[in-house]
């Protein structure tokens, strides 16, 4: 699904760059949870943006669902996302004068789905998340717990072909943490392909494989026996 | 634009987002009404002088000598002038086709005037019947000096409502009554009224021979006054009261002795050139008022641009997401534009409305002197509001375009 070939990124700051992704080879198969850790400054966002186009590579080759991805500007970029990836953000990232709704149906916006079909979607993945009847309300009005599973319902609503979380439980106790990797390991048990930055140890064997980071470069890449997070739920 | 999901897009955007619609719309739609209700009282302005000089249709000359300011033909300069009956007579007389009333008129200076004993302090002027036109007096009693008077130097006044007040109080009529002039007896057979200020109120006329023939003034005149015939329109009576005035000034620059150029020695009075500048004014002014209009304008379209620059950058998280989600640039370039112009619109034709409806409402009620019926073009409002908006897609296109370009991601970090 992603095969990522000698990847480096730099950062230019003034004068001299810092060289945060120093040779990167690394695949994931379809259907498969994938955690990334590492410490602190580590690259681990630089990485998962990259894969999410969110940023460029400087150098290597990249490769999703067996499309090169190359040239990318940014309406090139927006249409790979569109169609490929969800995104799941620390901090929600959910639009905070539309209501749960109307944010899980975005992405659906972008895709040119009729207005009706949109909402029957996302009320579908509302459900999914179990927040129906939240489906009105904004996001002031939602806890944090809440508010990510919305943002995982609007990630899942497009149907992408991998979903990208950039520390998803960062900003939640460990009791929501757990119900939110519930959720996620559900999702990926229905056969999705799914990538977790996490600084935390637990939630890392809730995946089924994890990959060590450490100064730009992939030090461990192991696969663990997955811990379910529906026994703490 | 005819993209029914961009529409429900907006409208979601909008209809969460009041405060800040309120507000760009408030300073478009106000930038419209101050403009509009500005050329509405230019317009008001033209309209209420053309009125005002219509209804003094009497289109007056006033000529009277000073002295000269240049040498001429061996004559020095600081000469004195003097109109005389000769002057006038030729003028009557050979612009009799263009002139419809003449006076000559001449002040008495030094003469003291008293009723029964009590003495008076009001001015004393010979005229001939004419004047009364001339001056739009109206008659309250008795009549006013006439041509027989002239003829036969009759040693009789005319006096106004104000002095008959002053005077003759108690309600007794003055006709009849005899006035003392420095000691020489006259009669009065007329009171007559002003519609101008109080101080026009406060003369005798007398017939000009008598006043002449009275009191040294020999064949003296002090100035000679007409009105001339109006022509069919402003500007053709403009175009032959100039006429008129060139022609008499030639012929008593030549009788005078005086060079053409000498402004001073012969001065002419003419209320069409006072109407004539005050409908330049009145011009002017509305040209200040499209000048204050177009700033105004200017300073809506900047407002908008301001907004629109604030709300993007508030909106920058927010185009971050949804370029995250999909959105390409252009969508996003669309979709601040079509909000922004959509708003302009909006609000530019409620203020165009709200304006205009006043001025319709208001606009005749409206009972100030010089103000008449202030109205404003629809066509020219209606342009200026296509302007504004085009102007707000503009000032709204560079945030938005600068918003799209912004990476993903330094929006996503975007506080
Ligand atoms: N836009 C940027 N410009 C300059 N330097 C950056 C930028 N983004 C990240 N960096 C630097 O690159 C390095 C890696 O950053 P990255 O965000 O990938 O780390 P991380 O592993 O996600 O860390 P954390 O666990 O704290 O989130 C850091 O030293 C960071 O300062
Ligand atoms: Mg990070």
């Amino acid at each position: 699904m992603i095969e990522i070939k000698n990847l480096h990124k730099s950062y230019k700051m003034g004068s001299n760059s810092l060289h945060v992704l120093k040779g990167i080879n690394f695949s994931v198969a379809e259907g498969e949870l994938v955690a990334i850790m590492g410490s602190s400054g580590s690259g681990k966002s630089t990485l998962l943006n990259i894969l999410g186009m969110l940023d460029v590579l400087d150098e290597g080759s990249y490769n999703l669902d067996g499309v090169p991805i190359v040239d990318l500007n940014e309406t090139k970029a927006a249409q790979y996302r569109n169609k490929f990836l969800g995104f799941i953000f620390q901090s929600f990232n959910l639009i905070n004068y539309k209501s749960a709704m109307e944010n899980v149906a975005l992405p659906l916006y972008y895709q040119k789905v009729a207005r009706k079909e949109r909402e029957e979607k996302s009320i579908k993945y509302l459900e999914q998340v179990g927040l129906k009847e939240w489906a009105g309300h904004l996001p002031s009005e939602l806890s944090g717990g809440q508010k990510q599973r919305v943002a995982i319902a609007r990630a899942m609503a497009a149907e992408p072909k991998v979903l990208l979380a950039d520390e998803p439980t960062g900003a939640l106790d460990s009791k929501t943490s757990y119900e939110v990797m519930d959720l996620i390991q559900k999702i990926n048990d229905a056969g999705n392909t799914i990538l977790i930055v996490t600084h935390e140890p637990d939630i890392a064997d809730m995946c089924k494989r994890i990959v060590h980071l450490k100064d730009g470069v992939i030090v461990e890449d192991k696969k663990v026996d997955q811990v379910r997070a529906s026994q703490y739920v | 634009m005819l993209d029914i999901e961009r529409w429900q897009e907006i409208f979601d955007t909008i209809r969460k987002n009041k405060l800040r619609t309120f507000l760009t719309g408030l300073s478009v739609a106000s930038g419209i009404f101050i403009l509009v209700i500005l050329l509405g009282f230019g317009q008001g302005m033209q309209n209420g002088i053309a009125k005002e000089f219509e209804e003094d249709a009497s289109n007056r000359i006033v000529i009277w000598s000073e002295v000269t300011t240049k040498e001429y033909k061996g004559l020095n300069p600081g000469r004195r002038i003097q109109l005389r009956n000769e002057n006038f007579e030729y003028v009557t007389k050979r612009f009799s086709d263009e002139i419809e009333h003449q006076t000559a008129r001449i002040h008495i200076n030094n003469v003291l005037i008293s009723y029964q004993q009590e003495s008076l302090g009001y001015r004393v002027q010979g005229v001939s019947s004419g004047h009364q036109f001339i001056e739009n007096q109206f008659i309250s009693q008795g009549r006013y000096v006439n041509y027989e008077d002239e003829k036969n130097t009759a040693k009789v006044v005319v006096i106004s409502n104000k002095i008959k007040r002053e005077v003759f109080k108690g309600g007794k009529s003055p006709i009849g009554e005899y006035l003392d002039l420095s000691g020489i007896k006259f009669k009065i057979i007329g009171v007559y009224g002003d519609r101008g200020s109080e101080r026009e109120e406060e003369r005798i006329f007398m017939p000009i021979t008598t006043a002449q023939k009275c009191f040294n003034g020999a064949d003296r005149v002090g100035n000679i006054q007409f009105t001339l015939k109006p022509a069919a329109t402003f500007e053709q009576s403009v175009l032959e009261s100039n006429k008129f005035s060139k022609d008499v000034k030639e012929y008593l620059q030549k009788v005078h002795t005086v060079a053409s150029d000498d402004e001073r020695a012969i001065r002419f009075f003419n209320t069409l050139d006072e109407a004539k500048r005050y409908n330049n004014l009145s011009k002017n002014i509305q040209l200040f008022f499209w000048f204050v209009g177009v700033c105004t304008i200017i300073a809506g379209v900047v407002g908008v641009g301001n907004i629109m620059l604030i709300v993007v950058k508030e909106r920058t998280r927010e185009i971050g997401i949804r370029k995250a989600l999909g959105a390409k640039p252009w969508s996003i370039v669309g979709m601040i534009l079509h909000e922004a112009i959509f708003i302009t619109a909006i609000s530019g034709f409620s203020g165009l409305i709200f304006s205009m409806g006043l001025l319709e409402i208001l606009g005749p009620h409206i009972g100030v002197d010089y103000i008449l019926n202030p109205s404003v073009n629809f066509n020219v409002a209606l342009t200026t509001v296509f302007i504004l908006i085009l102007a707000g897609a503009i000032a709204g296109f560079f945030p938005a375009w600068r918003a799209a370009r912004i990476h993903t991601i330094d929006a996503l970090r975007h506080e």
